[in-house]
């Protein structure tokens, strides 16, 4: 059983580009279309890792840390994060806020990298991502804090794993006011319609990839491959949170819980389909209606 | 049976906070008739078990009045008026949104230490009946339009009959059905109200009604 954590963080690692081909397939459905195929980002992360890079020689050693930090830092934080009932590898109380600001980090390595290049595009990308995320991160915090003291426990795997189908009926409202913000912050952090259209290359109108458009070869195979792990991160998070299943059975749960991330992903590609990206002066307005939720689902806990 | 009735109270709490983000007339209209369904159906929870016919007509009666009838009045009115479908506020939708998260705050600490007749059905009821009053007021105070006015007014008749339903269980049926009646009554010659502004005015701001003066000196 010491083995278990270790597993299933082998399989988020695994898995987390897959989680992409499932959205991508569900927008392709929902157009008519065959779509590429469900492991086409592996194809890509490959093409991309045997290249060269080329950098600009404005740039400086920031540059060049950006991709490798962010991606250290969410494989870090991906250790903390549990898959439903089953704990994640590590665990210790306030592992919350490290996961929060592991997190950020990567952030901030992205948004210097993207300062650094001296584009005012990419400039503007970053801007914009301090700005939404920035309001993003209490939502997220707040939330978490909120099933926090439901459980009275301050550790992601304290948290989620003993959610199970009853937590619901007795504590409904707590639980689905913190996993709204939370699928609202889900939507936010990996940079999804309706935030942003990771599908546009209008550079007036992205965030995220605005940022990383210096970058090629290797550090986009990092940057892409940070940006899977990020959404499966956030994603178990979001599962363990809205579906919680409890068994007794180690297999039937983790199977349970590979099922739920794959309905998150046809739900995430059913949102991009119907929904139209918000225009950006309105997006503040999602996250502050998130960051509401959570501080409702606090004040629930609270009582 | 309780947890439905807090999850009730929490998708009422849930529709303040829509009235209070939403920037589309329509989007108001409909989060005010919303809640006052759910309110509806919340009488009905509340006197599990002693239904009677005329509490349960009742609890009909303001659900489709609140919810079939009112908002018709409403968009008629919108329609009639040719009212723009912005809501152009005094405070921005996030301010709003946020100020209402403190005014729940405020509402529950305020509960906690309010002295009732006799318990409330649910912990939860008398904060949001005062929360759902807060925003009513809210509204009134911070939005231009008339129309909206209106609204605000109809969310601060639910959080009454929430409060009622909370502390006076054997309110007299009679009152009830005067209060609903009265509303019906505000909504309709506001209604009318609106319609003679616009036709005279040609706007509902009533910022600009203000500033109107006596002709004759």
């Amino acid at each position: 059983m010491k083995a278990l954590p270790v597993i299933h963080f082998v399989l988020g690692l695994l898995l987390a580009p897959f989680l992409f081909g499932v959205i991508n397939r569900t927008k392709a459905f929902f157009a008519g279309r065959r779509g590429q195929p469900l492991l086409q980002m592996y194809y890509d992360l490959w093409k991309l890792v045997r290249k060269g890079a080329v950098y600009s020689e404005t740039t400086t050693w920031v540059f060049r840390a950006g991709p490798v930090v962010s991606l250290a830092a969410v494989v870090l934080a991906l250790l903390f994060v549990p898959a439903g009932r089953l704990p994640a590898v590590a665990a210790f109380g306030g592992d919350i806020l490290l996961v929060a600001y592991l997190l950020a980090l990567a952030r901030f390595a992205t948004m210097s990298a993207a300062l650094d290049t001296g584009s005012s595009f990419e400039g503007m990308g970053a801007s914009r991502e301090a700005q939404f995320s920035a309001m993003a991160e209490p939502a997220l915090l707040i939330s978490l804090a909120a099933l926090g003291r439901h459980v009275h426990a301050w550790s992601l795997s304290g948290i989620i794993n003993p959610l199970g189908p009853e937590a619901w009926r007795g504590a409904g409202p707590v639980l689905a006011l913190a996993a709204g913000a939370m699928a609202i912050v889900f939507l936010v952090e990996n940079a999804r319609i309706p935030v942003d259209d990771p599908n546009t290359h209008l550079e007036l109108t992205m965030i995220h990839e605005v940022m990383v458009l210096d970058h090629g070869g290797p550090d986009f195979a990092a940057i892409q491959y940070g940006a899977a792990l990020k959404l499966w991160l956030l994603g178990s998070l979001l599962v363990g949170i809205a579906a919680p299943v409890h068994t007794g059975s180690a297999v039937i749960d983790g199977a349970a819980f590979l099922g739920g991330m794959c309905a998150l992903g046809v739900c995430v590609g059913a949102v991009e389909s119907s929904m139209a990206r918000l225009r950006l002066t309105r997006v503040p307005h999602l996250i502050a209606g998130a960051a509401a939720l959570a501080l409702l689902a606090a004040i629930m806990a609270l009582r | 049976m309780h947890s439905l009735m807090d999850t009730l109270l929490v998708v009422v709490v849930l529709t303040n906070l829509w009235l209070l983000g939403s920037g589309r007339i329509g989007a108001s209209i409909n989060a005010a008739a919303a809640q006052g369904v759910v309110l509806g159906v919340l009488a009905v929870l509340i006197e599990e078990g002693r239904l009677g016919v005329p509490l349960v007509a009742f609890a009909v009666l303001s659900g489709v009045m609140k919810g079939v009838v009112f908002p018709w009045l409403l968009r008629r009115a919108q329609r009639v008026a040719g009212v723009n479908r912005e809501i152009e506020p005094l405070v921005g939708y996030t301010v709003s949104v946020l100020a209402g998260v403190a005014a729940l705050g405020i509402a529950m600490r305020l509960s906690a230490r309010l002295p009732l007749p006799a318990p409330a059905p649910s912990a939860l009821m008398v904060p949001v009946a005062l929360f759902t009053l807060f925003s009513g007021l809210f509204l009134i105070v911070s939005r231009k339009k008339a129309i909206t006015q209106v609204t605000g007014y109809l969310v601060m008749e639910n959080g009454i009959y929430t409060l009622g339903m909370a502390i006076a269980r054997e309110e007299p049926f009679l009152v009830q059905l005067g209060v609903l009646l009265d509303l019906f009554v505000g909504v309709f010659v506001m209604g009318i109200a609106i319609f003679h502004i616009s036709r005279e005015f040609d706007h509902i701001d009533t910022d600009q009604l203000s500033a109107l003066k006596d002709t004759q000196s």
